[in-house]
């Protein structure tokens, strides 16, 4: 009796469609999205993430469209990231029936985009979404990582830990942490990471990238604190569905919606 | 007649689809208004107030539009259902925003978690309350209806609601978080009924069924 951990399937859509690829490169189709969640959904989800990888201002449309279709019929809390740059891309969004959006490469070029948002539309709708790499270690040895935009392809310098600190003060109510070094590699969420910023904020934390097994998301909320796994391809291509993976972490003594 | 119309009142805190798309869903022909006219709300059969946001925001938008006393006079009418942070507006008083008075329909506070709630392990706890937590029943009601006890609700809140009685479900979140109130035909809850799947949908589907006790409407004509 008490909250449970949330299992959070992830869809990457592209013009229209779910595709997963490795680093975010190597894109491999997995379906309709509408389907998709609707499957998902069934299956006992706790929430559905959305990210438009495209993020092109036609592809924002197709998403609005998409994200009405599933909101008409899947009664979950739904997140939508990619591409929200600016105040009337949130509304768009919530509008269209989506319940939290994810700010990211916004929320570096402008930090005050988050309080704004924060203001207009309430803490519990701002999700700031975080990719972040392993970088050389600080001077004094301990673990450093940065802030990567375009794919992992461009660091920033920031400090991922304090930039999740930082976003939180601006109001952000959740954050979306996606280690770049594990996204797609099956190899496991970057633990160091998740739990330094667990441990560094006061908000609901989502472990993203890198799940390959079950074992993963146990240790993502275990030893990485987070209150939130996401995964996308375990589930995508069959390996899991959303009852085992529950039924794996509830063996294994964590509080899941069952 | 008894799943002829709902309003839901629409005063500008959040998005409001989901709840007009989840009474869709389960209305079975009912019609679905969102709304911020007071004749609308006044003529349907059934309310929801809903609300996500700030307390002050959420009290200065009710009073811009006269839906303050639109809502009192409601509750003192016909099924209202109130969601969050309509739940929350419900009450007397919320320490949100340095303290704000609210529609004192029904008795009771609404308080901040604080900025290191535990849990009886000593763990810490995340602010806000985000995700899906039991929900014990504390009454028999028409709206648990179908409702195993302890069922999980979506919920997203950083402020509780503490009341002295009309306690209809609660749960646990470092505090006792009372999570549902029921007294005559007011109810309220704390989650997100739109956003908590089938058992969400059942207590939705339930509220539109739910004929107002007739012990508490002296025949007036």
């Amino acid at each position: 009796m008490a909250l449970a951990k949330r299992i959070i399937p992830c869809l990457d859509v592209d013009k229209g469609r779910v595709v997963k690829g490795v680093n975010f490169v190597g894109i491999r189709d997995a379906g309709d999205p509408v389907e998709v969640a609707k499957r998902y959904n069934e299956q006992g989800a706790d929430e559905i993430t959305f990210l438009d990888i495209t993020a092109t201002h036609e592809g924002r449309e197709t998403t609005a469209h998409i994200v009405e279709q599933i909101a008409a019929e899947v009664f979950i809390p739904l997140t939508v990231g990619g591409g929200i740059r600016e105040i009337k891309d949130i509304r768009a969004m919530l509008n269209a029936g989506a319940d939290k959006v994810g700010i990211n490469s916004a929320a570096i070029h402008r930090p005050d985009f988050v309080k704004e948002a924060a203001d207009r539309f309430g803490s519990q709708c701002i999700v700031i979404a975080i990719d972040a790499k392993r970088v050389a270690d600080e001077a004094d040895g301990r673990p450093r990582w940065e802030i990567f935009t375009h794919g992992g392809r461009k660091p920033t310098g920031i400090n991922a830990v304090e930039w999740a600190i930082k976003m939180v003060n601006n109001g952000a109510g959740e954050v979306l942490l996606t280690s770049m070094d594990g996204d797609g590699t099956k190899a496991g969420y970057d633990l160091g990471l998740t739990r330094a910023i667990s441990d560094a904020v006061a908000v609901p934390v989502i472990a993203s990238g890198g799940v390959g097994n079950l074992d993963h998301m146990v240790e993502g909320i275990i030893e990485g604190r987070a209150d939130a796994v996401l995964a996308a391809s375990i589930f995508h291509f069959g390996e899991f569905t959303v009852p085992e993976a529950k039924a794996y972490m509830a063996a294994r003594g964590i509080e899941v919606r069952l | 007649m008894s799943k002829s119309s709902v309003a839901v009142i629409d005063y500008g805190m959040g998005n409001l689809h989901s709840v007009a798309s989840a009474l869709e869903k389960v209305g079975d022909g009912v019609k679905v208004m969102v709304t911020d006219c007071p004749e609308t709300i006044l003529s349907a059969d059934r309310v929801i107030f809903p609300g996500v946001g700030a307390i002050r925001d959420c009290m200065a938008e009710l009073k811009a539009r006269g839906l303050d006393e639109v809502i009192q006079e409601v509750a003192a009418q016909k099924p209202l259902l109130g969601i969050c942070l309509g739940m929350q507006a419900l009450l007397e008083t919320s320490e949100e925003n340095g303290g704000v008075e609210c529609l004192d329909v029904l008795p009771g506070a609404v308080k901040f978690f604080g900025s290191d709630l535990r849990d009886a392990a000593g763990g810490r706890l995340k602010v806000p309350h985000m995700g899906w937590n039991n929900v014990s029943q504390a009454i028999e009601h028409p709206l648990w209806a179908g409702i195993p006890d302890a069922s999980r609700f979506y919920f997203v809140h950083s402020y509780y609601v503490d009341a002295p009685e009309f306690v209809a479900g609660s749960c646990d979140y470092g505090v006792q978080v009372h999570a549902a109130l029921a007294c005559d035909n007011v109810f309220a809850v704390q989650f997100h009924p739109e956003k908590s799947g089938d058992m969400g949908l059942r207590l939705l589907s339930n509220f539109l069924s739910w004929d107002r006790p007739a012990a508490f409407f002296p025949v007036t004509d």
